[in-house]
């Protein structure tokens, strides 16, 4: 079981050599990686806008709820609202979704791509089929998360302010007036940080998984599973080390 | 020419090739039979290199390719052309694309050239009027001969086919077998074609190897292979009602 990880992580490191190889061809690497920015990016968009709005408004909420004592001032729910989502929910709880949603799909269109001798046909070729396939996702999530973030951050606070208001647990003025108060810009470049290290963590990982993928569409099944499993673990495992590392 | 010298390989604990030797000469469809099974997919991949085997020889001129790293290969691998069992084509690329991608890859002809490429290479095969179906439209059939302009728009000089006309009626499948003949002709290709179909061996067949459980046993051209009298080819050769009635009739 030991052994099994340990092997695993060291084929993943090998194939990342691979993947960082020169590219032979960077035209064709670099229209690769566009269509990737609209398969891998903009297609995401939607699902980010939608769980970031209901999450910045179910932050509110609650925080509104906790903190019902006339000792504190209303405009902490902003406050709390808003370090809550840039901290935590728009880069750990999103990356968290897109390795549900990129993940898998990264790991069933390699690992179908293995299974239909694809990949043999471009390895046959003489092109260096990890790289040729792996690297223009990387390059593509790596330039696209961190607005995907933005993004999040965005709609979560629109989320809460919208929602917080409807409900009457504080008023607009003292929502905008909690998300601006204190606010620590370097808790922005944290969060963008570790975008970028979640993005490389799934498209990697998921793209390990399909890329070893031996048998037919029942282990395309399993890849796309495990790829979700391990990027999610891998996330959150690095998220600790990180906020340990930036934080404190 | 491409010689192949006592590979040996196991997969998942079993053998599945067994000391097999072989030499396949430029100019000449060089045919690979057996039984589903034998072992023939196998040591296609391991003549191109897909498969690593585990001891042996693979010379391609005097080149000893199974001793080269990726880099060396590439330069070898630029000069061949491979039809996958299952095609291979790229499915998020149109036919256009597909043919194209190798000149795309290693190339530095221009747009019109490709074009010019990728269409005579299609019409070789009878495929017109497809440049912009993907693959998932086409027939099984269209596939492989896609998958055949595909592997030769590099104009290759080693050509493998795995069971070019398996799964194609008898009409096609002929037509396929003429076309891989005349170019291999053409280019003086070194070609080296799976097969099970007694119809092709029968036309194509300058030179065929037979292989039960990954090993050679028998080797030899068409007019050799209906008097061997090699028990375990004699079963496949004749495994279908027609040829037994034939070779009965025949005594
Ligand atoms: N990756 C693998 N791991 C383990 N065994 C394998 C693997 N690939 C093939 N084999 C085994 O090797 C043997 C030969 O398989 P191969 O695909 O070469 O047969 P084939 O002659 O091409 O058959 P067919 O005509 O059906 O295509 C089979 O018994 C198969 O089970
Ligand atoms: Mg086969």
């Amino acid at each position: 079981m030991t052994f099994r990880f340990l092997s695993g992580f060291g084929a993943y490191w090998m194939l990342l050599g691979k993947v960082f190889s020169r590219p032979e061809k960077p035209v064709i690497y670099y229209r690769q990686t566009m269509k990737e920015l609209v398969s891998l990016g903009l297609r995401s968009i939607g699902i980010v806008i939608i769980i970031s709005f209901f999450m910045g408004a179910v932050i509110t909420l609650q925080t509104a709820y906790n903190t019902e004592n006339p000792i504190y001032p209303t405009y902490l729910i902003g406050l709390g609202a808003r370090d809550s989502i840039i901290l935590e929910f728009s880069s750990t709880i999103v990356a968290l979704i897109l390795a549900g949603k990129v993940g898998s799909n990264i790991a069933s269109e390699i690992g179908t791509m293995r299974i239909t001798e694809q990949i043999d046909a471009l390895e046959l070729m003489g092109v260096n089929s990890a790289s040729y396939i792996i690297l223009p996702k990387v390059v593509a999530t790596l330039i696209f998360n961190p607005f995907l973030t933005l993004i999040s951050i965005i709609t979560g606070i629109a989320g809460g302010w919208i929602v917080g208001t409807t409900a009457g647990v504080i008023t607009s003025s003292d929502y905008i007036y909690g998300i601006q108060y204190a606010f620590i810009p370097y808790y922005i470049t944290y969060a963008l940080i570790k975008t970028l290290f979640f993005a490389f963590i799934i498209t990697t990982v998921s793209s390990y998984h399909g890329y070893i993928v031996e048998g037919g569409s029942l282990e395309v099944g399993r890849a796309s599973t495990k790829a979700v499993v391990y990027s999610s673990v891998f996330i959150l495992l690095v998220n600790v080390i990180l906020t340990q590392l930036l934080l404190s | 020419m491409i010689r192949v010298e006592n590979i040996s390989l196991s997969l998942g604990g079993r053998e599945v090739l067994k000391d097999v030797s072989a030499v396949f000469e430029p100019g000449k469809t060089n045919l690979i039979i057996g039984k589903s099974g034998s072992g023939k997919t196998v040591f296609l991949k391991c003549i191109v290199g897909l498969l690593e085997i585990d001891s042996g020889a693979i010379w391609y001129g005097d080149v000893l390719f199974n001793k080269l790293d990726f880099r060396a290969r590439k330069e070898i691998r630029k000069e061949m052309g491979m039809l996958f069992q299952g095609s291979a084509l790229f499915d998020s690329m149109t036919v256009e694309e597909n043919v194209r991608f190798p000149l795309d890859m290693f190339t530095t002809m221009s747009y019109d050239e490709k074009l010019e490429r990728v269409n005579f290479c299609l019409e070789r095969v009878n495929i017109t009027d497809s440049n912009r179906l993907l693959p998932s439209e086409l027939s099984g059939g269209m596939k492989k001969r896609v998958a055949i302009a595909r592997a030769i728009a590099m104009k290759p000089r080693y050509l493998f086919c795995d069971e070019p006309n398996s799964g194609l009626d008898p009409k096609t499948s002929i037509v396929i077998d003429e076309l891989i003949r005349e170019i291999t002709l053409e280019l003086n290709m070194t070609t080296i074609v799976n097969t099970h179909d007694m119809n092709s061996v029968m036309e194509n067949g300058e030179k065929i190897i037979f292989i039960e459980e990954g090993e050679k046993c028998w080797e030899g051209n068409k007019s050799q292979i209906l008097q061997s009298d090699c028990k375990l080819l004699n079963e496949f050769v004749f495994a279908n009602a027609l040829a037994k009635q034939l070779k009965e009739s025949a005594r």
